[in-house]
């Protein structure tokens, strides 16, 4: 029986196409795990770091390590949440990296264009402000695309992956620009709170906001009713094209946001550096517990997921892996995630 | 299933008055007259194509009648969209499509109405689970509806169950009606007879329910009224006991019981 068949996410059409694998006889404590993606993901996470700890103990657990990887996780961890929602309503946002990149480089010129390196305050307030805005507008773009023109959010984000990073090296003409404020990047890149880099504050406040709309509020529930069932969504009277243009502008906002965060802690920007935020954004977010197929979604299970491809990262560069072997392995990850989240699904929904 | 006291004078809630309603070249609908009244099931039946589905669309403004006059409590209404028709007090519940599996009952019972925080938090959407949990649990205690998860996701339950929290869903916020087209069309036997059962407590509430159905021994046991349409039109027209399967089946294929007064 499928009475609940209404979700029309790519990931779900492709799904209806695959057999389930069947966990029904499975032993209680790998159920519960599997219910609760998030706890297990924090033992993985335990192990991972047991493991480069083991291997190179005084690299791997310096301060200076546990720093670095704390700073990454919250530049791309802020997008990351951004891929939680839309991946919560059953979409998916392949153009996070790009995104993220066209606002930094706008942004740049418009800093360099108010004094550059020895801008004040003012500029910088304006710089953050244009990378959010100029990031937000490619939300825009893929929420028209989506929901107006109709066309799948696999097509649409990815449209807009090459759109937005060809835009990008229009801007900057394929060049890095290095003039950020000197402030931006010593008052804020290298600030601390408490011990703790502002910028990691900055990103738990993101997530903590988030986290609290998506878990609480009828924003949140409105989310996961479109990635649960669009058509049911609408018939209960929730405006799911405005939503859905909301949730895609969210997730280039937020993408912008992590643009400033990065250029406030590399003092430049990074074009050729994020081809690969789609991938480690959507597999932390599957990691944590969201589904690829829409209608369940965490920012907390995200943060813990987000962590995974970049502990790897950090540890395969300190244990002496080449670092091509983490994309490898985000992939090889991601695939499992999801395979993950089917047997969760099989396990539970009743047929 | 015991059947309430024959009373056809209860208030009739909906009633359509030669509706018309064309597809291009397809005449769905030819001068239809259909009524529903408060407190009873009025069936809707008929052969593939005869045009129940859209005769309850526009009964629940997925449609607008091209011709035809629509009265809801006895005053001529226009609906242009769904969400008119539920001012009304008129709730529909869908055969497939209806729920969020993911979300868990009481999200669904208040999908789209969601009861938020009083103050500040309110005006920040923060929802009120504690208030929307209490008021489905009464709902569905007096319907009898069980949900072995109140906190789970929907999708978990059974299919009689996953149906039975959509009909306490529409008769939660149906003041008049509630349709349902097709309720039991994927259940088994013994959620067929639960969902039946649950349709009785709800007309006995006091709401009109319009029944959609093709099992005819079904609607001769939780019906009031029959109303048979063939080819656009009502062909006839039965209250409680007054017909069998065989005078069914006949009108739904040859139309000629003669059209009487409900
Ligand atoms: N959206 C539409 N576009 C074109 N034709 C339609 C549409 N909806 C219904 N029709 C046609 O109108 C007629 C009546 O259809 P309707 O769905 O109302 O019948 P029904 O009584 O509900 O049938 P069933 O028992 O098969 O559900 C049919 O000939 C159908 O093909
Ligand atoms: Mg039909």
């Amino acid at each position: 029986m499928t009475m609940l068949n209404g979700n029309k996410s790519v990931g779900a059409a492709i799904a209806e196409r695959m057999p389930t694998p069947d966990s029904g006889h499975a032993p209680r404590w790998v159920k519960s795990l599997l219910a609760r993606p998030s706890i297990g993901m924090l033992v993985i996470l335990l192990l991972l770091i047991a493991v480069f700890s083991i291997l190179k103990p005084d690299a791997f657990l310096g301060s200076y390590n546990f720093r670095s990887i704390a700073l990454s996780a919250s530049v791309i961890g802020v997008a990351a949440v951004g891929q939680t929602f839309v991946l919560g309503t059953g979409g998916i946002d392949l153009s996070v990296g790009s995104v993220l990149v066209f606002g930094t480089v706008v942004s740049a010129r418009v800093m360099a264009g108010m004094g550059g390196v020895s801008a004040g305050w003012g500029a910088v307030g304006v710089g953050v402000v244009v990378c959010v805005v100029a990031s937000a507008f490619w939300g825009l773009v893929n929420g028209l695309l989506v929901t107006y023109l109709r066309v799948p959010a696999l097509i649409a984000t990815l449209g807009s992956l090459g759109m937005a990073l060809g835009a990008a090296q229009i801007v900057s003409n394929g060049l890095d620009i290095r003039s950020v404020p000197a402030i931006m990047t010593n008052d804020i890149g290298y600030e601390n709170v408490a011990g703790i880099p502002l910028l990691v504050v900055i990103a738990l406040v993101v997530a903590l906001l988030a986290g609290f709309v998506l878990w609480q509020t009828t924003y949140g529930v409105h989310t996961k009713s479109i990635g649960s069932n669009p058509e049911g969504a609408l018939r209960s009277g929730i405006p799911v094209r405005r939503h859905l243009i909301s949730i895609y502008v969210l997730s280039g906002a937020l993408a912008g946001v992590a643009g400033a965060m990065s250029l406030a802690e590399f003092s430049t920007t990074t074009i050729g550096g994020h081809t690969g935020d789609n991938l480690t954004t959507i597999a932390g977010a599957v990691l944590g517990g969201t589904s690829l197929f829409g209608g369940v979604a965490t920012v907390f299970g995200t943060i813990v997921g987000i962590l995974v491809p970049v502990t790897l990262q950090s540890g395969f560069v300190i244990v002496g892996v080449q670092p091509f072997w983490q994309t490898f392995a985000v992939g090889a990850v991601l695939v499992v995630a999801v395979f993950v989240d089917q047997l969760r699904r099989g396990s539970q929904n009743r047929r | 299933m015991t059947a309430p006291v024959q009373d056809s004078t209860a208030t009739v809630v909906v009633e359509a008055r030669q509706i018309r309603k064309a597809f291009g070249h397809v005449e769905a609908l030819r001068g239809v007259d259909f009524k529903a009244r408060a407190g009873e099931v009025t069936a809707l039946i008929g052969d593939n194509g005869a045009g129940k589905s859209s005769l309850v669309k526009i009964l629940s403004g997925v449609y607008t009648a091209d011709g035809g006059e629509l009265l809801i409590n006895g005053t001529p209404a226009r609906p242009s969209s769904p969400q008119d028709i539920r001012a009304y007090g008129i709730e529909t519940v869908y055969q497939d499509l209806a729920l969020s599996g993911d979300l868990t009952p009481y999200e669904n019972v208040f999908l789209g109405r969601e009861k938020r925080l009083g103050g500040i938090l309110g005006l920040l959407r923060v929802v009120d689970r504690r208030t929307m949990r209490a008021e489905t649990a009464e709902i569905f205690d007096s319907l009898n509806v069980r949900v072995k998860d109140h906190k789970g996701r929907v999708a978990t339950l059974s299919g009689g169950q996953q149906q039975s929290v959509a009909i306490a869903r529409a008769a939660m916020w149906a003041s008049h009606m509630v349709i349902m087209d097709e309720p039991t069309a994927a259940l088994g036997v013994a959620q067929t007879k639960s969902v039946l059962e649950l349709i009785r407590r709800v007309a006995e509430r006091g709401i009109g329910v319009v029944l959609i159905s093709h099992n005819m021994p079904d609607v001769l046991a939780v019906a009031d009224s029959i109303q048979v349409l063939r080819l656009g039109k009502r062909v006839a027209s039965f209250r409680r006991g007054e017909a069998e399967v065989a005078d069914l089946v006949r009108a739904m294929t040859s139309g000629d019981a003669p059209e009487e007064q409900s």
